[in-house]
């Protein structure tokens, strides 16, 4: 980890290569997150008018949907999505790379693997990771409000107002970037070591991107209560 | 104006033209009483050996035999556990990192499936290194780059991604990308494996006259036998960690040394037996009693 961020000097100075790694791990996953996100809220939406509608607070709903994503379904969601689909692909891409001897050939070219494959990609996933954590909240929320309010028929007003009076930007939307961001670090961390560190043969490496995403998933789970329990302790 | 004899710029150009012309009499490559090992089992056993410049050499011997790890030892990727390796007479395993990468600045490695880089295209992978390493306008990469792929008759191919390309195309962009910047020093790892016989000639055949054409000089680390002794300058055997044997192609044709001989003309048993050792014996283990009782 302290080798990648030492040799992130040049992948900054070429940004292009890390820009080259957001379109890959974060624009190719779009779809899965926007598809994702929009059913989440659309189950949100219904559980959450199925459970309120007995207190005669349906009109809730709407906060409900909001919290429940910005706070850890957004972040968490995205992230166990983004360690399936672009972290596994990470590991894949560099194992199969250090497979067919594409690695040692860089290393003998004077160039180092580490500084050229692993660093970009690392950025790469870290960006995109928090952006696509808010764009499967935003997707989600639309998809509470088309079931809660389209739908079902709630009042468009109270499901907006209620959201607005009961999300606090400070504790609710930023606590929610902030986990998506150590997400990030951590399943692109473990994604690009095991990669790199995969045996250069076929059942190596696909060894390799099962660990990717059985450890990132134990790994989001685990920090998220960790996040959880120093972010939203006393908050109401 | 004329150049004062005393100056000291003048004195130091002197000695790096003497430096230069007497590296130039010594080897290219040294290997002196080199022993390697991975972990308990030995791979090289007191190893000398020394590579003269603007030659093709051919290492042969059997799988496993230590001859890709000659080559490692030559890149630096490996260390002897014993001896030196020098390379222009430097010694390569007590470099630093800056210093190895700009020796192997001056070396081009092909590896034996060509380790052309899957998400760039031949373009890409022959501009690969003149990107890194210099300062070059586009335009001119690219007029070298078409260069160096016509010099392997690939010009044409330079749109395509390496998964459009033959085994043998595939080895001939990866010669390209090695000599992009016109080492002084080319390893090739089986550079034959896997190729018809077209391919396998126009590989061969571009070994020699690159080598001749850039003044560099090659390595082939090789089991073909008939394409290396058409091309290499010299051969050297290697068995059991040490060098069995060398000479010129002519000689190794004409060896009685039994390995040699095997190895050449691909006899079944000799000094490289066909079966592998056995524990007992071959009645002992089928339960068969013989007469002599084995």
């Amino acid at each position: 980890m302290l080798l990648v961020l030492l040799k992130s000097i040049p992948s900054f100075l070429r940004f292009r290569l890390i820009t080259r790694e957001i379109y890959f791990a974060g624009v190719m996953s779009l779809i899965i997150i926007l598809v994702s996100g929009l059913f989440v809220g659309m189950v949100l939406g219904l559980q959450g008018y199925e459970t309120l509608q007995k207190y005669g607070s349906e009109s809730a709903v709407g906060t409900l949907v909001a919290l429940s994503l910005l706070r850890e379904l957004g972040p968490v969601i995205a992230a166990l999505l983004f360690a399936s689909r672009a972290g596994s692909a990470m590991t894949a891409e560099i194992g199969l790379m250090k497979a067919t001897e594409q690695l040692a050939a860089m290393g003998m070219m004077a160039v180092d693997p580490i500084a050229r494959i692993v660093a970009p990609r690392f950025w790469g996933g870290v960006f995109s990771m928090p952006l696509l954590a808010a764009m499967f909240s935003v997707v989600g929320i639309f998809g509470g409000y088309l079931v809660a309010v389209v739908f079902i028929g709630v009042d468009e007003g109270s499901f907006w107002s209620q959201m607005q009076s009961s999300v606090d930007f400070r504790y609710d939307v930023v606590n929610g970037v902030i986990k998506s961001c150590f997400f990030g670090v951590v399943v692109t961390a473990i994604a690009v070591f095991e990669g790199f560190d995969a045996p250069p043969t076929a059942e190596g490496v696909s060894g390799a991107t099962t660990r990717t995403v059985v450890t990132s998933s134990l790994a989001i789970l685990g920090l998220d209560f960790v996040l959880t329990a120093f972010m939203f302790r006393g908050v109401s | 104006m004329a150049r004062n004899r005393g100056d000291v710029t003048y004195v130091a150009e002197l000695l790096e033209v003497e430096r230069q012309k007497l590296m130039a009499t010594l080897p290219l490559i040294e290997f002196k009483n080199v022993n390697f090992s991975y972990g308990s089992r030995v791979i090289l056993n007191g190893v000398d050996m020394n590579i003269s410049r603007g030659q093709v050499i051919a290492i042969m011997g059997g799988s496993g035999s230590g001859k890709t790890t000659l080559l490692r030892l030559i890149g630096g990727e490996a260390k002897p556990s014993a001896g030196s390796v020098s390379v222009a007479g430097r010694v390569v395993h007590e470099l630093g990192r800056d210093e190895l990468f700009k020796l192997r600045r001056k070396m081009g490695m092909l590896f034996q499936f060509g380790a052309l880089f899957t998400d760039l295209s031949v373009f890409d992978n022959v501009a690969f290194q003149m990107r890194e390493h210099t300062n070059l306008p586009e335009s001119m990469i690219r007029d070298l780059v078409l260069m160096k792929l016509h010099a392997v008759g690939l010009r044409g191919a330079h749109h395509l991604m390496p998964a459009q390309l033959s085994g043998g195309m595939a080895r001939r962009v990866a010669l390209a990308r090695s000599i992009a910047l016109d080492p002084m020093l080319m390893m090739f790892d089986e550079p034959f494996t896997g190729l018809d016989p077209i391919s396998l000639s126009v590989i061969g055949g571009l070994i020699r006259r690159l080598t001749d054409t850039l003044g560099m000089t090659s390595i082939l680390v090789t089991h073909d036998i008939q394409e290396s002794l058409r091309i290499v300058d010299y051969v050297y055997f290697l068995a059991d960690g040490v060098i069995a044997a060398h000479g010129t192609p002519d000689e190794v044709r004409e060896s009685k040394v039994p390995f040699v001989h095997q190895f050449v003309h691909g006899e079944i048993d000799g000094p490289v037996p066909f079966h592998y050792q056995a524990q007992t014996s071959y009645s002992q283990d089928l339960g068969v009693r013989t007469e002599s009782g084995v």
